[in-house]
């Protein structure tokens, strides 16, 4: 692909991802916005990450079917059980990132 | 002057403080995609231009597989977009904190909006002791470690072996800790499950991705008339 093509498509995507990121901030800030608003949009942070998060330790990424047994759902339990105790992030994802990598070995 | 001079310090820093486990997990992942791009034949310009004008490591991602598929450039285009309109949600939730905000300065956050630094700013924002510039700096100190980690992935990631050091848990991990800073009462709690239940189910029965924004807005509705239900009983 040439130069050109290569900005086009950037651009482009560029465009798609800035819009939605900036559009309701921009717009939504200078509202008085409705208290059910503010509330339900409370709940939005939690509902986004785990949905997010859910499919890729309860299924396979492959031919997406039920899986119990994965080792990205076993080492999220001890990862989970650490970010509880700690709330540290960055400890959170070394510890996720070990366990993973042995677990690569043991399963 | 040296008042002012020390508060941008301070701004600086505890951004930093609050940045750096996003950047510890924004450098491996980056330095797969560019490793990925650089197989698919992008040259190291075009990953610094992507980084640069899109920074939306899933979109990214996909990009990067549909060109090797040999897919056309407006299919990738119309992929980002579905991929991307979650962010609408997040950019919404982030108004709360940011009323009455010029619109430069929110024009310039917007960009830094990402799944992590949305859900740390929010964590942050609603525990207090945070304000929109400490948040500018942790948007856009991610978005700089993931622009250097996706370039020099292109350069010199075909020497870092598949899978080493668990690096695909890298996202999962901070996927968990960041869904744990947001566990802040029992309401949040059961919107998370009811959010996981439909995101797994939605996952199974429908292709594509519509399974985050869909599973996000039905939890969320839930979890709201829970809340209210629960404040008229009160």
């Amino acid at each position: 692909m040439t130069f050109s093509e290569y900005l086009f498509l950037f651009a482009g995507m560029g465009a798609v991802t800035y819009l939605p990121r900036a559009l309701p901030l921009l717009y939504l800030a200078h509202k008085k916005m409705p208290g059910w608003l503010i509330d339900w949009l409370g709940l939005i942070p939690v509902a986004v990450l785990s949905a997010l998060l859910a499919p890729s330790l309860f299924s396979s990424t492959s031919d997406r079917h039920l899986d119990f047994g994965r080792p990205e759902l076993i080492v999220a339990l001890p990862t989970l059980l650490f970010a509880l105790k700690t709330r540290s992030l960055g400890g959170t994802v070394l510890l996720g990132m070990l366990l993973y990598w042995l677990a690569g070995f043991c399963l | 002057m040296t008042i002012e001079k020390h508060r941008i310090k301070q701004t600086l820093k505890q951004g930093s403080a609050t940045a750096w486990p996003i950047c510890l997990g924004y450098f491996p992942i980056g330095l797969a995609l560019g490793v990925l791009a650089q197989q698919a034949g992008l040259p190291w310009w075009a990953v610094a231009m992507m980084s640069l004008l899109v920074f939306a490591g899933s979109a990214q991602f996909i990009c990067v597989a549909m060109l090797a598929a040999g897919a056309s450039l407006t299919a990738i285009i119309l992929t980002t977009f579905v991929v991307n309109l979650r962010h609408t949600l997040m950019s919404s939730a982030l108004a709360v904190h940011l009323v009455g905000i010029q619109r430069r300065f929110l024009a310039l956050f917007a960009y830094g909006i990402t799944d992590e630094s949305f859900a740390i700013n929010m964590a942050r924002f609603r525990s207090g002791d945070w304000d929109r510039w400490k948040a500018l700096v942790v948007n856009h100190l991610a978005n700089i470690v993931w622009f250097v980690a996706t370039v020099s992935g292109s350069l010199v990631g075909q020497f870092v072996p598949q899978g080493a050091f668990g690096i695909d848990y890298a996202l999962t991990g901070m996927f968990i800790c960041l869904l744990v800073f947001q566990l802040q009462g029992r309401i949040y709690i059961m919107t998370g499950m009811i959010a996981a239940l439909i995101s797994v189910f939605w996952y199974l029965m429908i292709p594509g991705d519509s399974y985050i924004v869909g599973a996000s807005v039905c939890a969320a509705t839930a979890g709201y008339f829970i809340q209210c239900r629960y404040r008229r009983k009160k």
